[in-house]
C-alpha cells in the first residue's frame, strides 16, 4: 500500500468535511477498499473510516419497510432482518464468509457497484431508495454501470431503504473461488408486480431483466418463463463462462428464485 | 504515525502505527503475536483470523488504527489460564485436525467464533462457517471432526476418513 492518512470521525458532518480534503477516500469495511489499496490500484491521501459513525449504523423495522444504515455490516443484517425480510436475510448470510461479513458494509458494497456484488440485486429488485448524505436516489437511478452509481465525489450511502415484498427469493450461481456471482438473480413480488434484477451477468452491472418481470407480474410461477430467454448481448464473458452461458443461467436463476419464493 | 492503543488478549497493548499498518502486522511486529499468521494477504484464507470485540475477522483486511480502543483476541489467548489447551484445541489435538498447522490460529479462532453463535452445529454449518478458512494439507474432515467434537457432539457420526 501506499502511504496515506487515517481519519476516524464519529459524526457525519465531520465525515464530510474530512472528505472534502483532496484525494480523500470514504472507507467502509474496506473488505473491497483494503485489497485494492494493498494491489496500489488506488492511492488516496487520507482514508475516512465511517465506522465509528453511530447514525451510520443499525437497523430499523419499521412498517411494510426496513431502513439499513449505510455502515452496518452484513452480518448484522443477515442476523436482524430474518424475520421481516428473509431473502435479503439470506442474501447477507451468503456474501464471502463470517469474517468478511462482520466488516463489509451495505453502504460499501453499493457505492462499489462491483458487477457481481449481491447487493445490487437487492436493492434494485426491491426498489430501495439509497439514502444519502444530501438526497435520496431511487436504485433505477441509482446503478450506472459497472463500478459505477450516481454517487458524487464526498457524497456518503447514510442508509438503504427497503419496502418489504409480499414475497422474494435471491439465488446465486456462485463463482467457486471468490464467492462472488457467476449470475444472481433477485425476485421480489409487490402488490404493484414483480421485480426482477440481475447481477454478475451483465457488461453494464446489476439490471432488471422487463421481460420476465411482465410474465410474472401476470403468472408469478416457473411456467411463465417458458418461451422467454435473456438476450447473450452484452452479457460478460471471461475464463468463468461464456455470454451465452450467462444468459442461460439469468434464466435458470430466475426459474429457482420464482419456485423458492412461491414455495 | 499514530498513536494506537487496544487490549489484546485481556493485555493492554500500545504503539505507534501508520495509516496503512494492517491489524495482523502490529498484532506481529509490534507486539511480537507470531501466532497469528499471514498466509494469502488478500482476504482469502483465513490464517490471520482473530476477534476484535467478539467478532471474527481477518486482521490482514483492518488496519491496526480500526482497532484503536478495541478488544482484540488472539490464538495466543486461547489456552486455559494454566496453560493447558482449550476444548477446541485440544480437540484439534486429538482429532488431528492439523498437518503443517499453518492454518490452525485461523481455523481455531472461527471455530472458536461459530461455536460462540451456534454453540451445536451440524456438520454443514461448520463446513459453511468455514468457507473464509483455507487449508492447503487439505485436512478439513478431521478439522470439521474437531469442532464437532469440541461442541459436545457425538463424531462417529461423520465418515472415519
Amino acid at each position: 500500500m501506499y502511504e496515506f492518512d487515517f481519519v476516524k470521525p464519529t459524526t457525519l458532518a465531520d465525515a464530510i468535511a474530512a472528505l472534502g480534503a483532496e484525494e480523500a477516500q470514504a472507507l467502509g469495511g474496506g473488505q473491497t477498499l483494503i485489497p485494492t489499496l494493498k494491489q496500489r490500484l488506488a492511492a488516496p491521501a487520507v482514508l475516512v473510516s465511517l465506522t465509528g459513525i453511530g447514525e451510520m449504523q443499525g437497523i430499523e423495522l419499521g412498517e411494510g419497510q426496513i431502513t439499513i444504515g449505510g455502515a452496518t455490516p452484513h452480518a448484522a443484517v443477515a442476523a436482524e432482518v430474518a424475520a421481516a425480510y428473509p431473502a435479503l436475510a439470506a442474501l447477507a448470510g451468503n456474501i464471502g464468509d463470517p469474517a468478511v461479513r462482520n466488516r463489509g458494509t451495505i453502504g460499501g458494497s453499493l457505492a462499489n457497484n462491483d458487477p457481481s456484488a449481491c447487493y445490487p440485486a437487492a436493492a434494485l429488485a426491491s426498489g430501495a431508495t439509497i439514502v444519502t448524505s444530501n438526497r435520496e436516489i431511487a436504485a433505477d437511478d441509482y446503478f450506472e454501470g459497472m463500478f459505477t452509481t450516481a454517487l458524487e465525489d464526498g457524497e456518503l450511502i447514510t442508509a438503504v431503504r427497503f419496502p418489504v415484498p409480499e414475497a422474494a427469493s435471491y439465488q446465486k450461481f456462485e463463482q467457486p473461488a471468490s464467492r462472488f456471482a457467476l449470475v444472481g438473480v433477485f425476485v421480489a413480488k409487490y402488490p404493484e408486480g414483480v421485480r426482477v434484477a440481475v447481477t454478475g451477468a451483465a457488461e453494464d452491472g446489476v439490471f432488471r431483466w422487463s421481460e420476465a418481470e411482465v410474465a410474472l407480474s401476470a403468472d408469478f410461477s416457473p411456467a411463465a418463463l417458458e418461451g422467454i430467454d435473456c438476450p447473450a448481448e452484452g452479457m460478460i464473458a471471461d475464463l468463468h463462462g461464456t455470454a451465452a452461458y450467462r444468459a442461460h443461467l439469468v434464466k435458470v436463476m430466475t426459474r429457482r428464485a420464482v419456485m423458492a419464493a412461491a414455495g | 504515525m499514530t498513536q494506537v492503543s487496544m487490549t489484546v488478549n485481556g493485555q493492554p497493548a500500545t504503539g505507534e502505527v501508520e495509516g496503512r499498518t494492517l491489524l495482523v502486522s502490529f498484532l506481529r511486529d509490534q507486539i511480537g503475536l507470531t501466532g497469528t499468521h499471514v498466509g494469502c494477504d488478500t482476504s482469502q484464507c483465513g490464517a490471520c483470523v482473530v476477534h476484535v470485540d467478539g467478532k471474527a475477522v481477518k486482521s490482514c483486511t483492518m488496519l491496526a488504527l480500526e482497532a484503536d480502543g478495541a478488544e482484540v483476541s488472539t490464538i495466543e489467548g486461547q489456552a486455559n489460564a494454566d496453560g493447558t489447551l482449550n476444548v477446541i484445541q485440544q480437540a484439534f489435538q486429538d482429532h488431528h485436525g492439523l498437518q503443517c498447522g499453518f492454518c490452525t490460529p485461523g481455523m481455531v479462532m472461527s471455530a472458536a467464533a461459530l461455536l460462540k453463535e451456534n454453540p451445536k452445529p451440524t456438520e454443514d454449518e461448520i463446513r459453511h462457517y468455514l468457507e473464509g478458512n483455507i487449508c492447503r494439507c487439505t485436512g478439513y474432515h478431521n478439522i470439521v471432526k474437531a469442532i464437532m467434537a469440541a461442541s459436545g457432539q457425538d463424531v462417529a457420526v461423520l465418515a472415519a476418513e
